[in-house]
């Protein structure tokens, strides 16, 4: 990475810069931010995925029937610096079943069915009381033991972050306050109700990653939260922590975007943040990797918005991982006549679930619920008009009509070299296509088969240099035979020709 | 409580536009430019306005009845209309009603549906159907009306509509005697007979900037085509690009030999290149999509018009350069794709 | 009409030497037939093709000694890429080589196998591990799936499994519109 790039990062946030594209979108936040965040009852069961992000699931630590206190490891993942899965409560082990998991290809995954006792008992917790004099291996290993990973909806494992930002060296933590979608306002009522938590774990954060400087990124709007943030920093006397106002414009949230906004920088291609000497946290990651520092408690609950026009009474609902989203629905008043869509994550990258049973996710931020004139789904597809307002509110600078086009003919090598890889999934294209085209949809699909793709090729050419070194080896064997064949042979006959005698065929 | 939801791909949004809503905002557009120019030259042009429209309706439907699309969607998307506008908007006000026909059916049928349907056309449908009739029907091509306020007859509804029905000039009139030759042919007459500009423009249908009436039109038209700007219905680079190559070119010309080149002014207002710039060259289906690519193909009509007025077999020359440009558009996109983010 | 004579020859000649310098020179370097061919196979090497493996069949094709439709696991997908390739009318998969079936690992029941080292043998791409009188077990990784190591077993402790992580991340093809082609 080039050094001017770096010191550019460095003065992250000190001028703000623009983003191509995006889309200034009515935010729908006022409903579910009237009241405070009000905790859900315990359900009768809790459903825990073992699955919880990209990779294998995880491998159950206790059987059926076992007892498990709050916050008990109950399942460990077996990669390295990925930790485990843990208890979000008090009780026994019912089952460990597979059933519908809340992921967007709708399959099953094997969970945890806890039966809650209802007494809530914390396992023995081991706080950090000296984080601040503390080895920042030790904080990392801390984040992986709790189970903490992104919380802005990636859940990508935070250790993992942290240790991948150590390896490039970092100067700026930059936390991400900055809700991405219409609808989702789970930061920013933890940022107004527990902004000296935030605080913390970004302190603790900077410390593991050994960063010079913390920014806090919230949009313009949230003025509440500037105010109340702005109060625990100068609590917390952190001289360098800044406060940052963004402008409110999709995708501004996003970690490419957030990043070119701060610093006017673009990740070059196939690069990651870390490499500029920027990591990038949602606040709310922050604020879990507080508690399981200072207080030792794993990521076992998180906010949840629920909204949306078929909820009767929107809220922001702290929630334990497992939780069915039915349960979350009916602390909101319940459904509307109307509601139709069930949608985990905001309206334009969330996905639809068919049943609300599905389990409350560590990447759970929003559950939507739409009702039928929120979507419109009769709108029928039409032809591209090739109009290029697609590429116009594209933050990625693409041509999503081209990538429709060669996805569409299978053209995936094409789409790849027009730059599908760095199509985000933000749907912007999709949302003001005049033609409805499932474009964010087109895309998706074209990025998997892509992935796919790339897959068989590898594991075809490794067949291939395989087949190949087999087959130099039979035939190497063949001729070290043949040769080993010939010099007994000779040596035979040499032999024969001094003695006279005759000797048996050798086993060759 | 166990309820089942539809499923669906993100965004949960309604979608914020249609095509048909796009089609129709051109028209909308359309509006002051017609209004000036039955102000100017008569109602003849809302009669072929009406017959074109009725006839691109009448292929659409047989079109997408053969090919077994849906009618009802596709006639909703109003794009048959635009075309059939567009294409009227070129004729003369009293051409014979086969023309229409004649050229509906090309646009429609050839350019657009038989190269597979709104969104797959190469061509720009009415130019295509405006210049097989421009070239097939040159006499009807050319009868083109003086504005009411120098004409020597007064010609009403009824007489144009007869005149339209039969193809003969209205009762008691003869086509010398109605028609009257359009200031860019007049222009380019006088200059090839040896006479200057300044003194071809004496004649009285000429106004201040361009044709008299002409550039009332060419004004009615620009309101529109930046209300659809602000819209954002139509992108800015086109227009700017096809107008302001025209202005540059057309200044090199009159600062080299006033005498045999129109001021820029005089370009700009006279003829299609107004309409040209904002409702034809804007055509996304068969113009370019990348930004640059906007510019250098808006450049290219503005530059080939231009040419083709100067030493072309025509007047104008809007419909070729489109026409032409539409050609180029693929390879003029595959060259300016813009810059991916992080590349 | 000498002079005519004379032109049209000067003409034929230079654009004779430009057409050969332009052959020469502006050649996009492209790799040898074989390769290409081979590029596009599944690489099973499961001799389904009544070849010895990837590369003979590839050669075989190349040299017009064998059709493009005897390759099973690469299906109908397989056939069309080749088609196009090599300029032909695709063909439906010829089921006197066998049936497209979905990608499979094999899989060794461990307590079965008696150590044998059969299979071992007849894998093509080296893709089990074992010894005599040991426990054998394939890598699933490099297992191609081509089903070579069925036969031999003399216990049949083998079976065809198929990995289902693959299903997770793949994602349904969108449907397409009435209009849209």
């Amino acid at each position: 990475m080039q050094d001017s790039a770096v010191e550019r990062a460095r003065n992250a946030g000190k001028r703000l810069f623009h983003f191509h594209g995006g889309l200034r979108l009515h935010h729908h936040k006022q409903a579910s931010c009237q009241v405070a965040v009000q905790s859900v009852a315990i359900p009768p069961r809790l459903y825990i995925p073992l699955m919880q992000h990209a990779g294998p699931e995880a491998t159950p630590l206790v059987g059926t029937g076992a007892h498990v206190l709050k916050g008990e490891p109950v399942a460990r993942f077996n990669e390295p610096s990925i930790g485990y899965v843990h208890a979000p409560t008090s009780g026994t082990i019912a089952a460990i079943a597979r059933q519908a998991i809340t992921h967007p290809s709708g399959l099953e995954g094997l969970c945890v069915v806890l039966k809650p006792d209802g007494l809530d008992r914390w396992t023995r917790l081991q706080p950090m009381e000296h984080w601040q004099s503390a080895d920042p291996e030790l904080i990392r290993q801390r984040l992986c033991e709790s189970g903490i990973v992104g919380l802005g909806g990636a859940v990508f494992p935070t250790s993992r972050k942290v240790e991948e930002a150590r390896n490039f060296g970092i100067h700026t933590l930059i936390l991400n306050g900055a809700e991405c979608e219409p609808y989702i306002s789970c930061d920013e009522m933890l940022m107004r109700e527990q902004p000296d938590k935030v605080v913390l774990g970004a302190l603790i954060l900077q410390k593991a990653v050994a960063a010079e400087q913390v920014i806090i990124a919230i949009e313009d709007q949230m003025e509440e939260v500037f105010s109340a943030l702005q109060a625990a920093i100068s609590n917390a006397d952190c001289t360098h922590m800044r406060l940052v106002k963004v402008r409110t414009i999709y995708p501004e949230g996003g970690e490419k975007q957030l990043i070119q906004v701060l610093t006017g920088l673009e990740i070059p291609a196939g690069c990651r943040p870390p490499e500029l000497g920027l990591l990038c946290q949602n606040v709310a990651t922050a604020a879990a990797v507080a508690e399981a520092v200072t207080e030792g408690k794993p990521l076992v609950q998180r906010i949840v918005t629920v909204t949306g026009n078929g909820v009767k009474r929107p809220h922001n609902l702290l929630a334990l991982i497992g939780t069915p989203i039915s349960t979350l629905v009916d602390a909101c008043g319940g459904y509307t006549h109307d509601a139709a869509r069930l949608v985990l994550g905001g309206p334009l990258m969330g996905y639809a679930l068919a049943s609300d049973q599905n389990p409350v996710i560590k990447a759970a931020n929003c559950i939507l619920v739409l009702s039928n004139r929120d979507i419109q789904s009769d709108q029928a597809e039409m032809p591209c008009i090739r109009c290029g307002e697609c590429a116009r509110v594209c933050p990625a600078l693409l041509l999503p009509q081209t990538l429709n086009w060669q996805i569409r003919n299978d053209l995936l090598d094409d789409a790849s070299d027009s730059g599908l890889g760095e199509c985000i999934e933000c749907g912007c294209c999709d949302y003001v296509c005049p033609s409805h085209i499932p474009l964010a949809e087109w895309f998706r699909f074209g990025k998997s088969e892509h992935q796919l793709l790339a897959m068989e090729r590898s594991q075809s050419n490794l067949a291939r240099d395989r087949y190949l070194a087999r087959e130099a080896r039979l035939e190497q064997l063949k001729q070290d035979r043949e040769r080993r064949l010939g010099e007994k042979k000779q040596a035979l006959r040499d032999r024969t020709s001094v003695t006279g005698g005759t000797m048996g065929q050798g086993p060759a | 409580m166990n309820r089942k939801f539809t499923t669906g791909a993100a965004p949960h949004l309604p979608p914020i536009s249609t095509v048909g809503e796009v089609m129709r905002q051109v028209l909308y557009a359309l509006c002051p430019g017609v209004i000036a120019y039955t102000w100017f030259f008569g109602t003849g042009i809302l009669l072929q306005i009406l017959l074109a429209t009725g006839f691109a309706l009448l292929f659409e439907t047989l079109m997408l009845k053969l090919r077994q699309q849906p009618v009802a969607l596709f006639l909703n998307d109003w794009s048959a209309v635009v075309t059939a506008v567009l294409f009227a908007l070129c004729l003369p006000p009293l051409a014979p009603w086969w023309i229409a026909c004649v050229g509906m059916f090309f646009a429609i049928v050839m350019a657009k549906h038989l190269y597979g349907g709104l969104g797959h056309n190469v061509f720009n449908p009415a130019m295509v159907g405006y210049a097989v009739v421009l070239i097939s029907f040159p006499q009807a091509m050319t009868q083109w009306l003086p504005p009411i306020s120098i004409a020597p007859t007064d010609i009403g509804f009824l007489d144009g509509l007869w005149a339209i029905l039969s193809g003969q000039p209205p009762a008691g009139m003869t086509w010398d005697a109605i028609t009257r030759a359009t200031p860019l042919d007049t222009i380019r007459t006088s200059v090839a007979s040896g006479q200057t500009i300044a003194e071809a423009r004496q004649l009285q249908t000429f106004g201040d900037l361009g044709g008299r009436g002409w550039e009332w039109i060419a004004n009615g038209f620009a309101a529109g085509g930046i209300w659809l700007m602000w819209r954002r219905v139509i992108s800015w680079q086109v227009p700017t690009a096809m107008i302001g190559s025209v202005i540059v070119l057309g200044l090199a010309g009159y600062l080299l030999d006033p005498g045999s080149n129109p001021s820029p002014l005089e370009h700009v207002f006279s003829g299609a290149i107004v309409l040209g710039a904002f409702f034809i060259a804007t055509d996304p289906v068969s113009g370019c999509t990348s930004p640059r690519g906007r510019l250098i193909f808006g450049a290219g009509v503005g530059i080939l018009t231009l040419m083709i007025r100067r030493w072309g077999a025509y007047p104008d020359g809007v419909a070729f350069a489109v026409l032409v440009m539409n050609m180029a558009a693929p390879l003029i996109d595959r060259y300016t794709r813009p810059r991916i983010y992080g590349g | 009409m000498s002079l005519a004579i004379f032109s049209i020859g000067l003409l034929g000649t230079v654009c004779g030497l430009g057409l050969g310098w332009a052959a020469k020179s502006l050649r996009a370097e492209t790799d040898p037939i074989v390769d290409r061919i081979d590029r596009l196979l599944p690489q099973t090497q499961c001799g389904k093709c009544n070849f010895k493996g990837c590369r003979p069949y590839a050669e075989a094709i190349a040299a017009g000694q064998a059709e493009i439709n005897q390759c099973p696991p690469g299906g109908e997908a397989g056939i069309r890429a080749l088609a196009d390739l090599l300029g032909r009318e695709p063909l439906p998969l010829n089921p006197a080589n066998g049936l497209e079936k979905p990608a499979a690992v094999a899989v060794i029941d461990e307590l079965v196998c008696i150590g044998c080292t059969l299979c071992i043998e007849a894998c093509p791409v080296d893709a089990i591990l074992g010894a005599t009188k040991q426990m054998h077990t394939v890598i699933a990784a490099e297992c191609t799936g081509c089903e070579l190591c069925l036969p031999p077993c003399p216990v049949d402790c083998i079976v065809m499994e198929i990995p289902e992580a693959i299903d997770r991340r793949r994602r349904p093809r969108p449907a397409l519109a009435a209009g849209a082609s």
